[in-house]
Formats: structure tokens, C-alpha cells, sequence
């Protein structure tokens, strides 16, 4: 058990744009929430899962919609707090504690708020460690364990609580909800027991998360080995150091999808195309592909640094191109058909870059 | 006789004025100290350059200053806020001014409020404007504040709830009562586009002082004309106008210098490097106008989401200090500033600087005395050269909008730095009156309109929706002045969203075009 306080939230919120590989949602306006919770509740417990009962309830709590609005519609506090307790509520249960689903991007922060304000302890682990756009795409998914019964509200006190029973089934009714509802809504899912967490969950995501972002921190400081430092603390590796030469970005239904192409700054004849939606998911080297998805492609700006999201991509950007491994708890059974590259439809192959660090 | 406009700008250091005939040339330029009253700089710069200029002949009086922007960061002269947020129950998880440096946060935000207001993004009511709470508020803010700030959540798509709660401030503190709308000064992003709004509130002290002096110095002169302030974008407001809006004038410093390097060099499309003392910024001109930035820019700390330049700035200028020697050599930077004309070797300083380097190179002639820096040896000088004759090819890359070559020009006191050649430029420009870029590109400015709008594609299709938003654009600049017949559309950037239904997509499109008889 350890203590979260409004000194933390920097590093944390620097792992998370990491962690967003591209999307997940800029976590500032998530940062600002965390911030605001703490300072007017005071800070959060984080523990390890296995701190409690192994039947202790513990729900998950996220922000859904689309990034765009939530930057006009920002949260009320009021919805997240109103899915999580219609949740609590229908299940007939109080949660022990409140959990992350994705560590990666705004939504990793916001559990922290809800947190503070509900006074319960936040678990250390999460169901991703990374940005994905759906909410089946979990190790939850993999290990069997149903994202329902769930609920959704918005800052107006309308909730849903919905039985499902697939957690396909769960993503197209929270989709499609979130449309109806404002696209800037909280949903808590993945009603799990301290012991689930323990046994299928991704462990001590959090602390990896503001570990990475301490590490990044250092290296955008200009420190002497920071850069090896931190690939190394997440076994990553970097890939390609070049510029921006091309942006081709498409719209298609929900999702912002494109390719970037980046030139080598050392041979003009190699290129690297890494391919968007919403999120990084394949980088290829030429035509190989080096990087596949659920493995985690982000892009640093060259000279400070900083994690680029897929928005704020430009012509002309200097970027190094880092591949870290995924959560070592993804490799599963079954994990390809959820979150490989044929799961997002491109006719490739998964290329493991090993067990990433625990 | 054809007409003439004045320019002046309003540095940190500096205020320049130049005197423009109708084919774009400079007819007389001038150069006076910028004073804490802005009136006496400017009276001082007018002075000078209307000797020998029929100032009948003058039709129009542009200024480009930095007074706004230098009161942020100053924190000075800035009037106290109330804060009215149109968005309850949404948002009350992050409180107006969050994030605000402390000692700006506590000279600036007085009483805030969120009230019900706001729009979806589907264009409902997220709930109806609260009228009795922003009355309340208003009652409230009588006596406390200068200026009263209100933004409603989806504004720029919807200004409603912000017109309304003006009436009805209007009808509890007076029809002058200060107001400032978020959908008049910012775009997308509620909290950026609050804390401008905030801001601007703050500055409207400022800028009547600012358009107060512009006006009794040109009448001073004898100068009866209409008077324009340059925006960021490089384009021109009225006088009243800036008046109202002055946050919309702390970028235009870099935008009027740009502009003003390229059209000295009669160029529409280039890149502009200006290298001072300590540091060199490089932007990108596209259709005369600046490339903009994406990221979001911070202003006195404070993170807003203006169309500013996009620019890169580096430690590389006249000044820059050279460490070591040979094969070790490091540049920069560590800088002696205006202090190079006295700290430079070649001046019988003792510090080596990039202006040694240049002296030693040829690049740069007439610069103290090139024996002072005879003795450093030859790896020294060439090591600094590639250094920097690698930041400038870098920084060009960076900025480049595609891989075609373009024209580089080159300004400011330590533009010798940069090579005649870089890998990647076209060619290197030196024009001439550059030392009065900034005043030329305030002479210059067009009026301009812009459209920031998310659009369904999926419902009217991508080329309805995109026409409609350049309709709008079109017109929005033909309101602000210019001639219908001479708008033009100088950028539409589109960038699909994720996760909202119906193939949605941000357009942004802007139009200028010369002001009209």
C-alpha cells in the first residue's frame, strides 16, 4: 500500500501518453480531474490486489466517448461516481476498490479521481497496460471473465446497467449508448473479485506506468544514459529514427485510421510505415513488419522527446520509433484473435518482441 | 497620386515604423525607443518617418505591438476576472483557471461560477442556460471585478447560451459592463478556449490604452485614417475590434516578421529564419500566411488554443558561445547576447562566439577586427560551421510542408550565420529593409475570416461539407473588411475524429484578402 499524491500525477500522466501509443485520449484533461479529486479529497491509497479478500469486489471505472468531445463536455465527476455505485447497487455488492481497465491514456488517470472521491483504494493492475479502442480487447477477455454486467452514466444522472453475454456484445451497447448519451460518459465494467485480479489481471500496471514515466521524464531532462535506461526498464527497443515524409489519413466509422511514413535520417532509401487506428498498431520496416500489435509502437519527438499522438501528427516531425513489448499477460491462448493484427484487419503476421518486463 | 499606409510595430525593445505605397514598396522607415507608455514610442517612430511624407496621402495606420503580451507575462496592468462557465452538471470536475501559474491565477480570476448552459455535441442542450444563476452571478461580480469571462461548452458550434448570458449580465451591471465571449476568441477545447477568454478579459485595460495611444499619435501628426491592430495569423482587426479582442494580438510579433520577410522578398511561399543574438526561430510561409502550430500554446504559463506560427527556436545566434576546441568543440547555449558586440573576440572580447566563427569564414564582413580571432585554429572553425550550418539544415527540414525545395530567407542581426546554401532550400534570400520586417508585415496585413467546424461527412458528404465551410470562411473575411472580390482560401486542414459517429471530421478553412476601397 502506498500513497498518490498531487506530486505523483506528473510522471504518471507522462507513462500514460506513452502507454496511449497514439490514442487513448489526451490524458490532461484526465490529469486535471486527478489533481482536483486529490486536492479537494486528499490523496489516494494504491494497493496490490492481493491485499484484500480474494471475494472483495473490486470495479473498474472509465471514461468512453470520443477524445474530441470530452475537450468541449468535460466530465462532471457526478457520472463516473453515479456508474460505479448503479453498478454497486444492482450487483448488491460495495466495492472494495476501483480499478483501471487500461493503463494507457486518459483513462488511466480517471479512476484516481474517482477514487478520491469515493474514498476507496485504487488497485495497482489493469486488464491492458496500453491504449485499445474496444472494451472486449482486454486479458479479461482472454481468461473468460465477462465485462457485465456493467452500467453507464452521464453527468445528468441517466444510467444504464446492462446484462450481456459476450463482451462483443458489451462494446456494441456501450458504443452505441455513449452516442445516445453525449459521447462523454463514465462506464464501470468488469465486476471482479480481488482474487480474478490476482489470478488473470495485469499486475502492478500503475507502478509500471509511472516507473516508464519517470524514465521518459529523465530523458527528456537531457540525463546522461536515460535513454538506454529507460528502453531497457521496459525492454523496448528503438526501431527507426527518422522524418515524417508522408501522412495519409483516412476517416471510416469511428475510427481515425491512416499511415504515416518516415524517412531514415541516415539512408533516405529506407522507410518506415507505421499504420493508425486510433492507435499505433503495425510498423513496418520496408516491407517487413517489425512492430505488430498488442506489442506497443510509440513515436518520440526526436529532439524532446515527447510522445506524439496520432492527431497532433505532422510533416517534417523528427521521430524516433520505440517498440515495447506488450504485458507479458497477453500472451494467451487466443490473444491474437482479440488484439493481433488480424483482429484490426491487416493480413500480417504477429512478430513477438518477448516477454515484456512483469 | 497613389495612396500610402503606415506600419508600425511595437517591440520589446524597438518601435519601427514604415511608410508603404500600393505597390508593396517602403517608402521611408524609422526606428525610435518602445516606451512603457506606448504613446510616446509611437509618436517618436511617426515623427521620424513622416518627414518628407505627404501625410495626406495616407489612407490607413496598421500596428502590430507587443504591450498584450508583455502585460501577461509581466503580470501587469491586468484587470480582475469573473469567471462564468455555461456548462453544469458537465465539467464541474476541473474549476476554472486550473493549471494557472499561482501569482496570475491570483491577480486575474475573481468570483467563477458553473452554471447550467452548454450544448452537446449533437447540438442539444446539455441544460437550459440557467438564466437566474448567471444574474445572480452577475450581482455578485458588481464592485469585484473589471471584465467578466463566459464560455459555454461547444461554443464555437453554438453561441446561444454565451449571446444570452451577455444580455443578462448586460441588464444587471450595464450595457458597458466589459463582457468577453469564448466563441469570439477561441475554438475547440473548452478549457483552453476559457482560459483565453479569461485572459483577454484581463487585457482589455491594455487595449484601450494601446488603441487610445495609436489614435491620439496619429492624430498628433495630423494623420486622420481608419487604424487596424495585426492578429496573430498576420491579419488586421479594426481598431475597435482590438479594442475587444486584444488576446487575439500576443502572436502577432513573429507573424508580422515572417510575413514582412516575405514580401520584402516578394515571395508568398518560403521558409523564414530569424537569428538574433541568443537564439534563431525558423516558421513556414504558406500562401503569405504562417504555417500554425498544432500543439497547444501557452501564454504567461497559461494553456490556451490560439492559431499561433509554428515555429522552431533554437540556441544558435550571433552571440552563441563556443566551448572547446578541435574535434571537442561544442556550440551554445550558453549565449553573451547584445553583449557580442563588446564580448566577440573581434570586437576585443574574450569570448569566442559564432560571430568569430563567421568573421573567420567570411560570412560576415565589417564586424570588428577579423586578426582579434586570427589565432583559432582552422578544426575549431570548421567544426562550429558544420554545427551550424547542420541546426539551420535541421530546423529547415523540420519546418518544410513536403519534400520539394523552398526558398529559405534569412533575417535579424545574426542572419550571417546562415550558410548561402542548405541541402534541401532552393535558395538562400537576404532581403533588403529586413531590419524593419516586422513593421513592413503589420503595412501589409490583409482581413481574414476562419471556420473551425465538425462536420458529419457520412449525412451531406466530405465536398458539401468542406464548400460549406469555405462559404463561411469567405464570408467571415469579406465582414471583417476585405474586398469580395479579392478573397482567397489560405488553408483548409481536415483531421477526422475518432470514435464520433457519421464519419466526422474537424475543417478548419481560412480566407484573407486585401481590405476593400
Amino acid at each position: 500500500m502506498r500513497l498518490l499524491t498531487v506530486d505523483d500525477i506528473d510522471e504518471l500522466t507522462l507513462g500514460a501518453t506513452l502507454l496511449g501509443t497514439g490514442g487513448g485520449g489526451d490524458p490532461y484533461i484526465a490529469r486535471l480531474m486527478a489533481r482536483q479529486a486529490i486536492e479537494d479529497h486528499g490523496p489516494v491509497t494504491v494497493i496490490d490486489a492481493a491485499e484484500l479478500a480474494p471475494d472483495n469486489r473490486v470495479l473498474t471505472v472509465a471514461v468512453i466517448g470520443a477524445p474530441t468531445v470530452i475537450l468541449e463536455k468535460v466530465p462532471s465527476g457526478a457520472e463516473f461516481v453515479g456508474a460505479v455505485m448503479s453498478l454497486a447497487n444492482f450487483l448488491g455488492e460495495k466495492p472494495a476498490a476501483i480499478m483501471p481497465i487500461e493503463v494507457g491514456g486518459m483513462n488511466t488517470l480517471i479512476p484516481l479521481a474517482v477514487a478520491a472521491e469515493l474514498d476507496l483504494p485504487v488497485i495497482d493492475a489493469d486488464s491492458m497496460r496500453r491504449a485499445f479502442p474496444q472494451l472486449e480487447m482486454t486479458v479479461f477477455t482472454l481468461a473468460g471473465v465477462p465485462a457485465g454486467p456493467m452500467s453507464m452514466a452521464d453527468e445528468k444522472g441517466n444510467v444504464v446497467v446492462f446484462s450481456t453475454t459476450t463482451n462483443q456484445v458489451s462494446e456494441k451497447l456501450a458504443r452505441g449508448t455513449a452516442i445516445m448519451l453525449g459521447l462523454a460518459n463514465a462506464i464501470s465494467c468488469y465486476p471482479v473479485t480481488a482474487g480474478q485480479i490476482v489470478e488473470h489481471g495485469i499486475l502492478g500496471s500503475m507502478t509500471y506506468c509511472t516507473e516508464l514515466g519517470k524514465r521518459l521524464a529523465a530523458v527528456q531532462r537531457g540525463e546522461t544514459g536515460a535513454y538506454d535506461e529507460f528502453l531497457s526498464f521496459a525492454n523496448g527497443r528503438k526501431y527507426f529514427s527518422g522524418k515524417i515524409v508522408d501522412l495519409d489519413r483516412r476517416t471510416t466509422d469511428g475510427f481515425a485510421k491512416g499511415t504515416v511514413t518516415i524517412e531514415h535520417f541516415g539512408d533516405p532509401d529506407r522507410t518506415m510505415r507505421v499504420e493508425i487506428q486510433n492507435e499505433f498498431l503495425i510498423a513496418f520496416d520496408g516491407d517487413r513488419p517489425v512492430i505488430t500489435s498488442p506489442d506497443l509502437i510509440c513515436l518520440l519527438d526526436h529532439e524532446n522527446a515527447q510522445p506524439i499522438t496520432t492527431e497532433a501528427l505532422a510533416y517534417g516531425q523528427r521521430v524516433d520509433v520505440i517498440g515495447l513489448p506488450c504485458a507479458p499477460e497477453w500472451h494467451r491462448e487466443g490473444f491474437l484473435d482479440i488484439v493481433g493484427p488480424r483482429a484490426f484487419g491487416y493480413d500480417v503476421d504477429y512478430v513477438s518482441l518477448g516477454g515484456g518486463r512483469q | 497620386m497613389s495612396s500610402l499606409r503606415i506600419g508600425i510595430d511595437v517591440g520589446g525593445t524597438n518601435t519601427d515604423a514604415v511608410v508603404v505605397d500600393e505597390s508593396g514598396t517602403v517608402v521611408a522607415s524609422a526606428k525610435a525607443a518602445t516606451t512603457p507608455d506606448p504613446f510616446d514610442g509611437i509618436t517618436a517612430a511617426l515623427q521620424q518617418v513622416i518627414i518628407g511624407v505627404d501625410v495626406g496621402r495616407i489612407t490607413r495606420a496598421m500596428l502590430g505591438t507587443t504591450h498584450p503580451a508583455n502585460a501577461i507575462i509581466q503580470r501587469r496592468d491586468l484587470g480582475r476576472v469573473g469567471v462564468l462557465r455555461l456548462a453544469a452538471p458537465s465539467s464541474q470536475a476541473v474549476r476554472p483557471g486550473a493549471a494557472w501559474p499561482q501569482d496570475l491565477h491570483e491577480t486575474v480570476i475573481g468570483p467563477s461560477a458553473i452554471v447550467g448552459g452548454g450544448f452537446e455535441y449533437d447540438g442539444t442542450e446539455i441544460a437550459p442556460l440557467a438564466a437566474e444563476a448567471v444574474a445572480k452571478f452577475a450581482a455578485d461580480c458588481a464592485g469585484q471585478v473589471a471584465a467578466i469571462a463566459v464560455a459555454s461548452a461547444f461554443a464555437p458550434a453554438n453561441n446561444e447560451h454565451e449571446l444570452r448570458a451577455a444580455e443578462l449580465i448586460a441588464a444587471e451591471l450595464g450595457a458597458d459592463f466589459p463582457v468577453s465571449l469564448s466563441h469570439q476568441v477561441g475554438s475547440l477545447g473548452l478549457l483552453e478556449r476559457e482560459n483565453a477568454t479569461i485572459l483577454n478579459a484581463a487585457l482589455l485595460g491594455v487595449a484601450r490604452q494601446v488603441v487610445d495611444g495609436f489614435h491620439t499619435a496619429l492624430t498628433g501628426q495630423g494623420i486622420e485614417v481608419e487604424s487596424y491592430l495585426t492578429q496573430n495569423d498576420g491579419t488586421l482587426m479594426t481598431a475597435e475590434q482590438a479594442e475587444r479582442f486584444p488576446i487575439l494580438t500576443v502572436g502577432s510579433g513573429p507573424t508580422n516578421s515572417m510575413r514582412g520577410a516575405c514580401a520584402l522578398a516578394r515571395l508568398s511561399d518560403a521558409l523564414v529564419i530569424d537569428v538574433g543574438g541568443t537564439s534563431a526561430d525558423v516558421g513556414i510561409l504558406v500562401d503569405g500566411f504562417p504555417r500554425e502550430s498544432s500543439a497547444a500554446v501557452e501564454v504567461g504559463g497559461v494553456r490556451t488554443n490560439f492559431r499561433m506560427p509554428d515555429l522552431i527556436s533554437i540556441g544558435l545566434g550571433g552571440g552563441t558561445v563556443v566551448h572547446g576546441s578541435g574535434a571537442d568543440v561544442r556550440v551554445g547555449p550558453s549565449s553573451v547576447g547584445y553583449r557580442v558586440v563588446s564580448d566577440a573576440l573581434v570586437q576585443g572580447g574574450s569570448t569566442l562566439t559564432l560571430s568569430d566563427i563567421s568573421v573567420r569564414a567570411g560570412r560576415l564582413k565589417g564586424f570588428g577586427d577579423p586578426a582579434l580571432a586570427s589565432h583559432v585554429d582552422e578544426a575549431t572553425v570548421r567544426a562550429a560551421l558544420a554545427w551550424t550550418d547542420e541546426q539551420v539544415q535541421i530546423m529547415s527540414e523540420r519546418m518544410k510542408a513536403s519534400r520539394n525545395s523552398v526558398p529559405l530567407i534569412t533575417v535579424g542581426g545574426g542572419s550571417h550565420l546562415v550558410p548561402d546554401t542548405v541541402p534541401g532550400v532552393s535558395e538562400v534570400i537576404r532581403p533588403p529593409n529586413h531590419a524593419v520586417a516586422n513593421a513592413f508585415g503589420a503595412a501589409i496585413a490583409e482581413a481574414s475570416g476562419a471556420v473551425d467546424r465538425v462536420y458529419r461527412y457520412e449525412a451531406h458528404g466530405r465536398e458539401a461539407c468542406v464548400d460549406d465551410a469555405v462559404q463561411a470562411a469567405t464570408d467571415a473575411a469579406v465582414r471583417a473588411g476585405a474586398d469580395p472580390k479579392q478573397v482567397r482560401i489560405t488553408s483548409v486542414v481536415e483531421v477526422p475524429l475518432s470514435y464520433l459517429p457519421g464519419k466526422a471530421c474537424r475543417v478548419q478553412v481560412k480566407a484573407a484578402g486585401p481590405l476593400g476601397a
